[in-house]
């Protein structure tokens, strides 16, 4: 379980998070919604360790992320960044590899090698494992580094809008996969996105988020409600019941 | 390309540049030999050994300040190394004079300049890595303005310095591995092994970092207290080239780039290998070229960039058309 316990973060004196307390529990996939610059990407830095919150802190059952050994850490946790440029040249097999950095120093065993292997499988790179990143497309990228925070094997994976950059069958198998992730290993996965049906449609919880600010927190049905979502985003949204789920219409 | 063929493909261009750098030390040693043998291989030794240590310090720092800062056009040179040494050697020359300057003692003054270049580099770093400022092109800047201030502080100096110690303070400022002294030498090859050694146990690393600073700290590598470490490895290795020989500016990105374009990998196990002996076979290379065949007709310097730049500009049109 992951606790967020009154986080702040300011850039240049401007609050991006203010106060925000978040309790997930062990397992689940949590998705996080909300307008642009709603602080959505900068909480999922924090819980992720890549930034330091000025207040407030972030633990991991119980292990208090900003002060625990960096290859402890990431032994229990995985993130997907949005922005994932790297300068150097690798094939898409070194990068997935470096997923097993925590547990092996680049030395990678046996285990470390099935452990790529299946990563790359799940995703469909198989083809592809021995093209360079720079010869890929932004899809094919954005599942290579996905499949090397799968190869990281983490009880909690964070990923942070996922589903960018990848057509809807890509997109499609890859909520679903992280959704199986989540109830069939027991997984604790959180997502940024920006689709709310895709977060209605395959989330267990979702985090609605605006200026800094955690608005509510609750079950999809809780939260597609028509009147709350226009608000949120400041556009009118309708929420509509078809195929027996709920959509919102914009 | 299968991973195989790719293997097989680097093993065989190191096994090729560790023959030429080897090739290179040997035309070093043996061409040219008039006199006896005696006197000449352990002279043309020392050189050697000087050149050696020289091209393996540039090539390690610059591999790994590129790496760190995710730039393979930088060097460390950028922070005014150079400008420094030379406004060291001015200094001193303005301020005791040629005649005193000539007469200290060479380890002083390789502490001194050694000792200068460090504080220097990590007042810089420090500072870059502060709660003030984390922003690599600040960092850039800041380091081209000091060096020019240094280099204009250093160019007013040697104008109204007297003409004779102009001369004197000249043959300094060119990078020279004639007079290397001996105990300075094996000082320097000592500490640029043991970086060396320290830069291979974290070879690992290196390779996370050159992913970038955010996946670097997801998948558990201590960052900032790595990328410090680094730097301050970095600087002693610049300094150390730069205090023993002088300023040779070009070779690091040449050695850097030329290895990243030879072999086709991310990995520093690889690239920081291949470095170092392109670094040697173009030092070493360049030298015996400029002795035996030129006849010491120009500077080492020219040797290097001349025929680096020529090789660095094929390179790049092969692999645009490639």
């Amino acid at each position: 379980m992951i606790e967020v316990e009154g986080v702040e973060r300011r850039y240049d004196g401007v609050a991006v998070l203010s106060e925000v307390t978040l309790s997930l529990p062990k397992g689940g996939l949590t998705a996080i919604i909300g307008p642009n610059g709603a602080g959505k990407s900068t909480l999922l830095s924090v819980m992720g360790r890549l930034q330091k919150p000025d207040a407030g802190r972030v633990t991991l059952e119980g292990m208090h992320l900003a002060q625990a050994p960096g290859r402890a850490v990431a032994k229990k946790l995985a993130m997907l960044r949005q922005d994932n440029h790297t300068a150097a040249r690798l094939t898409v097999r070194d990068l997935v590899a470096f997923g097993r950095y925590p547990h092996c120093r680049g030395n990678p065993g046996p285990e470390d090698q099935a452990q790529i292997d299946r990563a790359l499988a799940i995703l469909g790179l198989e083809p592809l494992a021995d093209r360079f990143l720079d010869q890929l497309s932004g899809g094919q990228r954005q599942r290579a580094h996905i499949a090397m925070v799968l190869a990281q094997d983490t009880g909690c994976i964070l990923l942070d809008e996922p589903l960018n950059n990848l057509d809807i069958s890509h997109a499609v198998r890859i909520i679903t996969l992280v959704r199986e992730a989540a109830q069939a290993l027991g997984k604790t996965v959180v997502v940024v996105l920006h689709d709310i049906n895709m977060a209605a449609a395959h989330c267990d919880r979702i985090v609605v988020m605006k200026g800094g600010r955690i608005l509510r927190h609750g079950t999809p049905a809780e939260l597609m409600q028509a009147d709350f979502l226009s608000a949120v985003y400041e556009t009118p949204i309708s929420v509509h019941e078809l195929a027996g789920r709920l959509v919102a219409v914009y | 390309m299968s991973p195989e063929i790719r293997a097989r493909q680097i093993t065989h261009r190191m096994a090729l540049l560790a023959l030429l750098a080897l090739l290179a030390a040997a035309a070093f040693l043996l061409l040219n030999a008039r006199g006896s043998w005696d006197f000449l291989l352990p002279f043309r030794g020392r050189k050697l050994a000087a050149l050696a240590v020289v091209a393996v310090a540039i090539a390690l720092s610059t591999v790994v300040f590129q790496t760190v800062t995710q730039n393979r056009i930088l060097t460390p040179a950028i922070m005014g190394f150079d400008a420094l040494y030379v406004l060291i050697q001015t200094g001193l020359v303005f301020g005791l004079g040629a005649g005193r300057v000539s007469a200290l003692d060479a380890r002083l003054v390789f502490g001194l300049e050694l000792g200068a270049m460090v504080v220097f580099a990590l007042l810089l770093f420090r500072w870059m890595f502060g709660p003030a400022a984390r922003n690599l092109h600040l960092l850039m800047l800041v380091g081209i303005v000091l060096g020019t201030l240094f280099r204009s502080i250093a160019g007013f100096l040697q104008r109204i310095i007297d003409p004779d110690s102009f001369t004197v303070l000249q043959d300094r400022l060119f990078a020279s591995f004639n007079a290397v002294d001996p105990g300075l030498l094996t000082l320097s090859a000592l500490i640029v092994a043991g970086l060396a050694l320290i830069l291979w146990r974290l070879v690992p690393e290196l390779d996370v970092l050159a992913l970038g600073r955010e996946a670097a700290v997801g998948l558990g590598v201590p960052q900032e207290r790595l990328v410090l470490g680094l730097l301050v490895i970095v600087t002693l290795l610049v300094a150390l080239s730069t205090a023993l020989v002088g300023p040779v500016t070009f070779l690091g990105l040449l050695v850097a780039n030329l290895a990243y374009l030879l072999l086709p990998t991310g990995r520093h196990a690889v690239l920081l290998p291949a470095a170092a002996l392109i670094a040697l076979i173009t030092l070493i290379g360049g030298q015996a070229l400029l002795e035996r065949v030129l006849h010491y007709d120009t500077a080492l310097a020219v040797v290097v960039e001349f025929a680096g730049g020529l090789v660095f500009i094929l390179l790049v049109i092969r692999g645009v058309a490639r």
